[in-house]
């Protein structure tokens, strides 16, 4: 009987003490109100027009891999990295990796321009409202989200890139 | 750990002091002791019995009053440092190196240290937290080792105590009275009509009141508990948004924190006080300062995407329209956005002529908006003029191309090629405010003619759905004072020990003073022995009448 009891109250101050611990340690853990998207979280779908008017939708790619690039044109590193995309998303398009460039919420002519003076041929998503911008807690430019054939973010990368590196990261998430 | 029996035969937990029913003092200490340690019943505090695993060593820590208290003070000193200098979400900056330099700039090597030792950012440290959720489990874990074994003594308390109980009472009162039963039966009445629960067994009265009292600490925790857990939750997604975002008039944009809404911001209107209409209250002052705000207004249509519509797709239901005033509001699904802040006077479109530069006759007027320009403006009469760049915040020249610091119409600058029927190859330039470039001399030129402004709100979107959760644990919390602070668990024990003295004795938890009022009046009515209030005994003896000299 007193055996019995002791092992009641051992095993209920373990379980609260557990409790709390856990509780503690979520709370150090959890610092973000808004959820922010790490690797190895399924991306968001969204669907938005690109600048000839048609629809994408993130979901349309699954099976393949997408290079999902937020930029404005104002952002130099952004601009510095572009024609590197440009020289590799044909090859990869082959390969069944897509490069998705968003821009966040600039004018509509000032994003043909710059595709112009640039001469780019991949579909750029004209996030109008920023609404898959603040959807993908965009806060530096340019991010670039890496989501494989699964529709999994495998890599956020906030920092311009190398054309080397563009390389290596489109064919991290080229589907086997 | 084993028992201890009593000799009235209640066999008592391990570490108690009285035994819990008939109030025999059982340890050492207790019995040596004159008055009695009456705190929890003398009932045995767990924490203080069971040593044996690491789990109670844990338990047992956390259950001191005096870790608790300590505990309570490190937060308050942690939380006081924290309001010397401003935490870093009122700092303007945005990488270590910028924070570093803001403190040390403004506040010396004080601020320095201040950075790093991480008291910039005190309410999110990890450590911070710890101290926070220690607090709560303080909380928790004294509490339950301290109202458990308090309840089941209260529970088992017997009418009839042991002597030696009633004795070390602070106060206490023996002597003979003429008729004992007689006594007994006006105190069982009267303590009645004091509205006392009064149980009765031959020769013994147990009267009590106001037991809930003792509680009262006990409701206030679970108070402040709810009131912690709900702080708790704010850290969970959805539970709490507290997000800013500056509108554009005419722009329609996504509400942060509010996923599937977007806002149009129509118009934005910053009233002043007239002097007609402010000339009684603000007369004087309005001379003062030239202007007094009336209100600010952001007229706002809200939309929401329809059921199952993807982000970013266009399909928008409208909702409403409505004016945003101070302190007045957006309301929708538990959100509310808020006028927080305004900019005025944003260039919005600009109006430019095409002149002939050797003529000076204008071939048109075309007006560029530059939140959507146009790629072709056509003035109508075989000229047309072409959108070859745009640059919104046109900062110099870079790598031989303008450059735009940013998206914002700050500086605006374009390059247009004008298309006239005397050179319909087109001449380019570039404009600027102020400042025209051109390749070659050209025989046309854009000269700038108006501009039209707009207004910038500035929004704070807001939902908190801890806040009657909050507000449960504030009322919790005062319930729980109020119920220990404006009662008193008294309790009177008057019985015939088998000598046939009759014996009386007093506790109350607070208030001894309105205690021996109650038994002054007792004793008006019933017939019994003086008492003594052991603590004070000089107090109590010019009030009381009757057999004093047991006591000299």
């Amino acid at each position: 009987m007193a055996k019995n009891k002791k092992t009641i109250r051992l095993i209920s101050r373990t379980a609260l003490l557990l409790i709390l611990a856990a509780i503690i340690v979520y709370a150090i853990t959890s610092k973000d109100k808004v959820k922010v998207l790490a690797e190895g979280d399924t991306a968001p779908d969204f669907e938005l027009v690109d600048l000839e008017g048609n629809k994408h939708q993130l979901s349309d790619y699954k099976g393949q891999g997408v290079f999902l690039n937020f930029w404005g044109t104002w952002c130099p590193p952004c601009k510095k990295e572009m024609p590197h995309m440009e020289d590799l998303y044909k090859d990869f398009e082959a390969k069944g990796v897509h490069i998705l460039t968003v821009n966040v919420g600039e004018p509509k002519v000032k994003i043909e321009l710059f595709r112009d003076d640039m001469d780019l041929s991949f579909p750029m998503l004209w996030d109008k409202n920023k609404t898959v911008m603040d959807l993908y807690n965009i806060k530096p430019l340019p991010t670039t989200f890496l989501i494989n054939s699964e529709g999994k973010i495998t890599k956020v990368i906030k920092q311009g890139m190398t054309e080397q590196q563009i390389y290596e990261y489109l064919e991290s998430i080229q589907p086997k | 750990m084993s028992k201890i029996k009593c000799q009235c035969g209640h066999e008592n937990p391990y570490g108690t002091e009285l035994c819990e029913k008939c109030g025999r003092p059982l340890s050492e200490k207790a019995k040596k002791s004159d008055i009695v340690d009456m705190r929890y019943e003398g009932s045995s505090r767990r924490s203080q019995t069971y040593k044996s695993s690491i789990i109670d060593k844990i338990w047992n820590f956390f259950s001191s009053v005096k870790i608790g208290v300590s505990i309570i003070a490190a937060v308050l000193i942690a939380s006081a440092i924290g309001t010397i200098f401003p935490q870093k979400f009122y700092v303007p900056a945005t990488t270590p190196e910028g924070y570093l330099e803001y403190y040390e700039r403004l506040y010396g090597t004080v601020g320095k240290l201040y950075y790093e030792l991480g008291f910039y950012d005190m309410y999110n440290s990890w450590w911070f937290k710890v101290l926070v959720g220690m607090l709560a489990t303080s909380i928790i874990i004294a509490s339950i080792d301290r109202v458990v074994p308090l309840y089941k003594s209260l529970k088992k308390q017997r009418t009839r105590r042991h002597p030696s109980f009633m004795k070390r009472q602070r106060i206490f009162g023996e002597g003979d009275v003429r008729n004992t039963k007689e006594s007994l039966a006006k105190a069982e009445e009267k303590l009645q009509a004091m509205r006392y629960n009064v149980k009765r067994e031959n020769g013994a009265i147990l009267a009590e009141k106001n037991r809930f009292s003792r509680w009262g600490p006990y409701v206030n925790h679970v108070g402040l508990i709810i009131f912690i857990s709900g702080v708790l939750l704010r850290g969970i997604p959805g539970f709490y948004v507290d997000e800013a975002m500056w509108l554009r008039e005419g722009e329609t944009r996504n509400i942060v924190g509010a996923p599937g809404y977007v806002l149009e911001n129509k118009k934005f209107t910053l009233e002043n006080y007239t002097k007609e209409e402010a000339a009684e209250v603000f007369g004087e002052a309005l001379e003062k300062n030239g202007m007094i705000a009336k209100s600010y207004t952001t007229d706002v249509t809200l939309y929401k995407q329809d059921e199952g519509a993807l982000p970013g797709s266009e399909s928008l239901k409208k909702v409403k329209d409505y004016a945003i005033n101070v302190n007045k509001p957006l309301k929708f699904d538990g959100y509310n956005v808020f006028q927080m802040d305004y900019k005025l006077d944003e260039l919005k479109n600009m109006t430019f002529h095409l002149v002939n530069k050797s003529s000076e006759e204008s071939l048109g007027e075309f007006t560029v908006n530059l939140s959507d320009p146009a790629k072709v403006y056509d003035l109508g009469n075989g000229s047309t003029v072409n959108m070859l760049g745009f640059y919104p915040d046109y900062d110099g020249i870079k790598d031989g191309e303008p450059y735009s610091k940013s998206p914002v119409p700050n500086n605006p600058a374009f390059i247009f090629q004008m298309n006239t029927p005397d050179k319909p190859e087109g001449e380019k330039s570039f404009v600027a405010i102020r400042q025209t470039l051109e390749v070659e001399e050209n025989d046309y030129a854009i000269k700038f003619a108006a501009a039209e402004t707009r207004n910038i709100s500035g929004l704070t979107i807001r939902k908190d759905k801890t806040l009657y959760i909050l507000l449960l644990g504030g009322l919790v919390f005062m319930i729980g004072v109020i119920q220990g602070m404006y009662w008193q668990h008294r309790r009177v024990w008057i019985q015939e020990d088998t000598e046939g003295h009759l014996l009386i004795a007093a506790h109350t938890n607070k208030n001894w003073f309105s205690l021996r009022k109650e038994l002054d009046t007792l004793r008006e009515t019933a017939d019994l022995p003086a008492y003594i209030d052991r603590q004070d005994p000089e107090l109590d003896k010019p009030e009381q009448e009757g057999d004093e000299e047991i006591w000299t």
